[in-house]
């Protein structure tokens, strides 16, 4: 067919569709054409994916920047193995742990944003990586004089998620079809990153989202058109936190075990990564960005096997070089594509070298700095 | 009652003193203007007024309840708005969107209403859409609702704060050098804007330079001075007072 997109765009029914059908068989072709390993890439690019969404709403949508950002995801990973696992002996069902997650790291996000409402910034940025290492620490050390975290060993024996009695951490077969565990979470987090999805579109559509992309603007003409900067900004904090704790219960009934060295600094910065490299603050750019960041590492990890079959042996150890790889990559895309792959409306604008724009806020500032 | 009373109101930044004991009432309905050399505290004044800065000392009363040292949104919440001295739009947001920005002090819709865009949550996004039209209509901007606001022309840019501000409902509006860099055939259509303003039962608090708008527009005026008003009363009279010659019109007078 000629003009194959083209006729897609104009029947985005059907495009839909094929996108739904694409979506649904994803993780049998992936299985069979780059191997079993390769589903659970998938199942980790569909949490990362909720996570930079998540991250998002809190960097892109309000412009708060924000390196702690994974302790929302390790107290709805925690959260989900204390009341689901053998840890205190409790096995609730997931529909009650999941959302009680996602409302333990939702308070923390604001609980944690009140203290930072008045800085921007560089300051911001600081005081909320502290608050991501703070949890991290806390989690390291709370084995003692109570074992609450069962500290750097981690909390093991995480309950899987079970439905109605079918269990998504044993193999079944269905209509003949022999399915492992992998390729079941794969759709019901599927399921929780369309709802993501949708949650984030809605929201920035709305009265709130505006709210949040005036105070990314300016914040004292926000303030001065009468939004209250302060509880706007918590709200944003808390719905960004809100997905980490969802995205955390997924994880830890997906592993089946956590340990506080799953939430080090470094995946904080990743799904910024994410974000700025995708583009902030636009739906399909930062899905691509997590998508990218999070099937690129593993990618990498050939070069090892590569060598081998090149070289005879391993000449640059895999992993140093995948860091390598990645960095530039990182370098070159700043570079050329600074507002990411798909970059938003506002930021397209943003990096087209808007001098006016710029001028304009440098003008502003004498204005009003209370 | 006064609308607006400032009652001796200072303002010290460290060792400044930006304002000293000023004094000044606004009536309901008119048009009230603020003169001043540069570096008087006019903007000052208007900051202190809207809540961006702590006053040092005094009282300021919208329609007899205090509003010093209030959160700015609390301010705009009792009907008083604002634009600034410099321009600052919500640049990469369209300029309709800039003026849905100044409904959402009168409208509720929170997060779930957002997400699940029930009935009521629609209806109020309509209305704040139409009404949102309405002023860009009303200032003069139909049809650049689309147009990025940081793209506006200058002149439309004050415009547009103008209707972002008219969006919150003000019973005040308050506008800061709203023609500095116009040209004169710009400067005569916002003179008439504000008399439309005036006419639709806002009252109008005017910080201007330009001494034959204030003269054509204004009520009464105010002088401000190295912090202090110096003079108040009808045009005509504020013209020919003579500390108003000597500090601001330098001698000459218009
Ligand atoms: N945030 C601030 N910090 C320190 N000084 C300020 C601040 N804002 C205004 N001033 C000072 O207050 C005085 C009055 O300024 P301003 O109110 O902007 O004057 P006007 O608007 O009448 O031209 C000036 O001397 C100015 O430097
Ligand atoms: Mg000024």
């Amino acid at each position: 067919m000629r003009n194959g997109p083209e006729w897609l765009r104009r029947h985005p029914g059907f495009a839909y569709g094929l996108l739904a059908a694409l979506l649904a068989v994803l993780p049998f072709i992936v299985g069979a054409g780059l191997g079993k390993g390769w589903v659970r890439v998938l199942d980790f690019a569909l949490l990362y994916t909720m996570l930079a969404l998540g991250l998002n709403i809190v960097v892109g949508y309000a412009g708060l920047l924000d390196l702690g950002y994974i302790a929302f995801y390790a107290l709805g990973a925690y959260l989900f193995a204390w009341l689901s696992s053998p840890q205190f002996g409790l096995h609730l069902p997931f529909w009650l742990v999941l959302p009680l997650g996602a409302m333990l790291a939702g308070s923390f996000g604001a609980l944690l944003g009140a203290p930072t409402l008045r800085l921007r910034g560089d300051y911001l940025a600081i005081v909320t990586l502290g608050f991501g290492e703070i949890i991290r620490i806390f989690m390291n050390n709370l084995d003692q004089p109570v074992n609450i975290t069962n500290g750097p060993q981690g909390i093991n024996l995480i309950d899987p998620i079970s439905i109605g009695g079918f269990s998504l951490g044993t193999p079944h077969t269905l209509l003949g079809v022999h399915v492992f565990p992998p390729t079941l979470y794969y759709y019901l987090f599927l399921a929780f990153t369309l709802f993501t999805i949708f949650v984030a579109m809605r929201l920035q559509d709305s009265r709130i989202g505006r709210a949040w992309a005036a105070i990314r603007e300016d914040e004292i003409a926000a303030a001065a058109m009468g939004i209250n900067t302060r509880n706007v900004k918590l709200l944003a904090f808390a719905m960004g936190a809100t997905f980490g704790g969802l995205a955390g219960g997924l994880f830890a009934a997906f592993q089946g075990f956590i340990s506080p060295e799953s939430f080090n600094l470094m995946e904080s910065v990743m799904i910024l990564c994410m974000i700025v490299l995708g583009g902030m603050g636009n739906i399909p750019g930062v899905i691509l960005g997590a998508v990218l960041l999070t099937v690129l590492p593993e990618a990498l990890r050939y070069l090892g096997d590569w060598q081998r079959a090149a070289l005879g042996h391993v000449v640059v150890d895999p992993n140093d070089l995948r860091m390598l790889v990645f960095g530039l990559a990182m370098v070159a895309m700043m570079l050329f594509r600074p507002a990411g792959f798909l970059p938003s409306r506002q930021r397209r604008r943003e990096f087209r070298a808007e001098d006016g724009v710029a001028e304009q806020e440098q003008a502003s500032l004498y204005d009003a700095q209370a | 009652m006064a609308l607006l009373s400032v009652e001796n109101v200072a303002k010290r930044f460290g060792g400044l003193s930006a304002l000293e004991a000023v004094s000044l009432s606004v009536n309901a309905g008119e048009v009230y203007g603020l003169i001043g050399p540069n570096g008087a505290g006019k903007t000052t004044l208007f900051n202190c007024m809207t809540g961006l800065y702590t006053v040092s000392d005094g009282a300021i009363r919208l329609d007899g309840v205090p509003i010093q040292n209030r959160k700015p949104h609390v301010i705009v919440g009792r009907g008083f708005a604002r634009t600034f001295q410099n321009i600052r739009q919500f640049a990469n947001m369209t300029a309709l969107e800039n003026v849905m920005v100044g409904r959402h002090v009168r409208t509720r819709t929170g997060v779930l209403g957002a997400v699940l865009r029930d009935r009521r949550s629609r209806a109020e996004e309509q209305v704040i859409r139409d009404r949102s039209r309405e002023l860009m209509e009303f200032v003069g901007l139909k049809n650049r609702g689309r147009t990025l606001a940081g793209h506006l022309a200058y002149g439309d840019q004050r415009r547009l704060e103008i209707a972002r501000a008219l969006a919150t409902d003000p019973k005040l509006l308050a506008l800061d050098e709203p023609v500095a860099g116009m040209n004169p055939n710009e400067r005569r259509e916002m003179g008439e804007l504000f008399l439309k303003l005036r006419a639709s039962g806002i009252t109008l608090l005017l910080i201007e330079h330009d001494v034959k708008l204030v003269m054509g527009v204004c009520d009464r005026v105010a002088v401000l001075d190295y912090g202090k008003k110096i003079a108040e009363g009808v045009p005509d009279e504020v013209r020919r007072d003579p500390a108003v010659i000597e500090a601001y019109l330098g001698g000459a007078p218009s």
